[in-house]
């Protein structure tokens, strides 16, 4: 007893004294997102961990959580203290600055791209053999075709999807009444409004719902790969650039003292390997040469774009997302 | 005694009086076709709200075979989670038991003015959507809630972290053990413990000697049931969980994450477990209820 209590003394001794030994520190980062990236960041937080290893010798650990973008940016504000954010529109990372002060304004600056190592676009997913004759987003708004896709509200997948349905509209000549005519004939064919891309994924997939899911790239991708031979994708004449963007949150960073090791991870997502692991999970690399090298998975697509055709997500949101905008008042008449 | 004879007498009288008119079509007795329409109607709505569903759970569970079925369920994140499982369950149940016993005790036994008022608040997690629950601790609690910046300066993590899973989950499952004590207490009354007091027994002494000999049946049923709502609870929890996989998922939770990760087989294998716990908490419940009967009886004949 007494030999098993001195063991006891020196193996709590000598592990006290472990982190002066110039041993390995351990490190823990958490990374939160939105609801389509789990994938990736799987893969990715492997590749990176191995990468740190190398470089520094600390193993690094990551942590996820995902869900809706805009409910993800309201649990960071709340107090969910992630030391990188990932989530799926510039408009839920500027809250974390409005709301909570967690980030400096000019975030956005801070990386390359507008912070956005990869980007994404709006796509159509249809039933194999396309039943409905679904090819563009005029298609959408015909009477008997069902819609699925999230609620703008609360999902950062939908308010692309919305913008870039509303982009075509007005490209079609519409004025904005027309454009809003147009829009509202659409959501009429919207029997749920699931609060996340990845739930109304699972609602037209898995529980075989509606004719066509407006759905992220990859996400259509992913649905593809997950149910072979069972789903097709349209690409509509024109889409929208999605920029899902990515930056350290400063005042937790700050506190678990994880800021070198948060930029390095965010960094790193612009280095070959990062932008491989984001082609492979079906994210548009922004590197020319792994584009280059994934060009023929991802089609061309007419995309335009948030800051020049809709003014910023500031003006955007509160044009068609805030209380009494368009969305609202489509569902107002 | 003559009283109660002549009471007999009478009601035998009326009770043959009626038998008579009765015995042509016993009153138990429906035509045949009722009494099979009847009992099909049960069968087919216990078949299709009850046994359905549990055999579907099983069914997807086991779809890919029992390698998949043993591998879900021993893969790090589902042993996380019911690890915090069963963390908030045993914080959560014990506390319950203190609170309950306490409240039912304090309520039954004793007369005080703002009774009404206790047993209201009491009853109020009933009353109030699980969600809501969790909101409010994200309002207290919260970096902007009124002691986030406090909190967040001290280092002390309570939401999106176990002490606020363990909050929720005592929360929702508040009233159960009191409820079920309140109604027991006060129909067994309280000359028992008077007379005890009366022969010089100590406070303690009433409690295990007598109080608790008492209600302990009734006592383990309120248990059973708190904890199954304390593993089962999904939306409170939810609020105030922060989803870091492997970290702050509950079982329910966890569920809901590989749902949507469509690994279907693994989602209904780790719900499969929670089908157990209440196929399990049925059984037990059975068997207490069983043991309240016979105390009742055994009581009754004293």
């Amino acid at each position: 007893m007494q030999t098993f209590k001195y063991l006891k003394k020196t193996l709590l001794i000598s592990a006290l004294f472990l982190p002066l030994t110039g041993l390995a520190a351990d490190v823990s980062l958490l990374n939160v997102s939105y609801d389509p990236t789990r994938e990736l960041y799987v893969d990715y937080n492997k590749a990176f961990a191995s990468y740190w290893k190398n470089k520094t010798g600390d193993n690094v650990t990551i942590k996820q959580s995902h869900g809706g973008s805009g409910k993800q940016a309201r649990s960071i504000i709340d107090g969910l203290d992630a030391d990188v954010a990932t989530l799926g529109l510039g408009y839920d990372v500027d809250q974390l600055y409005e709301k909570g002060k967690l980030i400096p304004k000019d975030w956005q600056k801070r990386l390359a791209l507008n912070s956005s190592p990869y980007t994404s676009t709006i796509v159509l997913l249809i039933r194999k053999g396309n039943p409905k004759k679904i090819k563009d987003w005029d298609d959408l708004t015909k009477t008997g075709v069902s819609v699925i896709t999230p609620n703008p509200k609360t999902s950062g997948g939908a308010r692309w999807n919305y913008l870039a349905a509303w982009a075509y509209a007005q490209k079609q000549g519409g004025n904005e009444a027309k454009t809003q005519e147009f829009i509202r004939k659409l959501f009429k064919n919207v029997p749920v409004l699931d609060t996340g891309a990845r739930g109304s994924t699972t609602t037209f997939a898995e529980r075989g719902i509606g004719d066509v899911l407006i759905a992220w790239e990859n996400e259509a991708f992913l649905a593809q790969k997950e149910f072979p031979g069972k789903y097709e994708i349209v690409i509509p004449s024109l889409s929208i650039l999605a920029e899902p963007p990515v930056t350290v949150v400063d005042k937790y960073a700050k506190k678990h003292n994880t800021e070198a090791v948060a930029k390095a991870y965010l960094g790193y997502l612009y280095a070959e390997e990062g932008q491989e692991i984001a082609a492979r999970n079906f994210y548009r690399p922004t590197l020319a040469s792994i584009a280059k090298k994934y060009e023929s998975q991802f089609p061309k697509v007419n995309l335009v774009k948030i800051d020049d055709d809709f003014g910023g997500w500031q003006v955007a949101q509160k044009k068609h997302f805030s209380d009494g905008g368009t969305f609202d008042q489509i569902y107002q008449k | 005694m003559a009283i109660n004879t002549a009471a007999n007498t009478l009601a035998k009288s009326q009770y043959s009086n009626y038998s008579n008119k009765v015995a042509i079509t016993r009153a138990t007795s429906e035509p045949v076709l009722v009494r099979r329409l009847l009992i099909s109607v049960v069968i087919v709505f216990l078949g299709a709200f009850l046994i359905l569903p549990l055999v579907a759970v099983f069914t997807e569970a086991l779809r890919h075979g029992f390698a998949t079925y043993f591998a879900a369920i021993s893969d790090a994140n589902a042993l996380a989670a019911m690890k915090l499982t069963l963390i908030a369950a045993l914080i959560a149940v014990p506390l319950n038991v203190v609170f309950g016993v306490s409240a039912a005790w304090a309520i039954a036994k004793f007369e005080f003015k703002s009774k009404s008022i206790l047993i209201t608040l009491i009853d109020l997690p009933f009353a109030v959507s699980p969600v809501i629950a969790g909101l409010i601790y994200i309002l207290i609690f919260g970096m902007q809630g009124w002691f986030g910046s406090y909190l967040f300066d001290h280092d002390i993590k309570i939401i999106f972290a176990v002490p606020g899973i363990v909050l929720a989950t005592i929360f929702v499952t508040f009233p159960f053990v009191a409820r079920e004590l309140i109604p027991l207490m006060q129909a067994q009354g309280k000359e028992e413990e008077e007379a005890g007091l009366v022969l010089g027994a100590s406070g303690w002494q009433i409690l295990w000697r007598i109080t608790f000999p008492n209600i302990k049946w009734g006592l383990l049923y309120g248990v059973i049931l708190t904890n199954a709502r304390a593993m089962g609870e999904f939306g409170a929890v939810s609020a105030v969980s922060g989803h870091i996989i492997g970290m702050t998922n509950t079982m329910p939770l966890h569920i809901e994450i590989l749902y949507a990760d469509h690994q279907l087989a693994a989602a209904f294998a780790v719900a499969s477990l929670l089908a157990l716990l209440a196929i399990v908490t049925l059984i037990v419940k059975t068997f207490v209820e069983w043991r309240v009967a016979q105390n009742a009886i055994h009581n009754e004949s004293i």
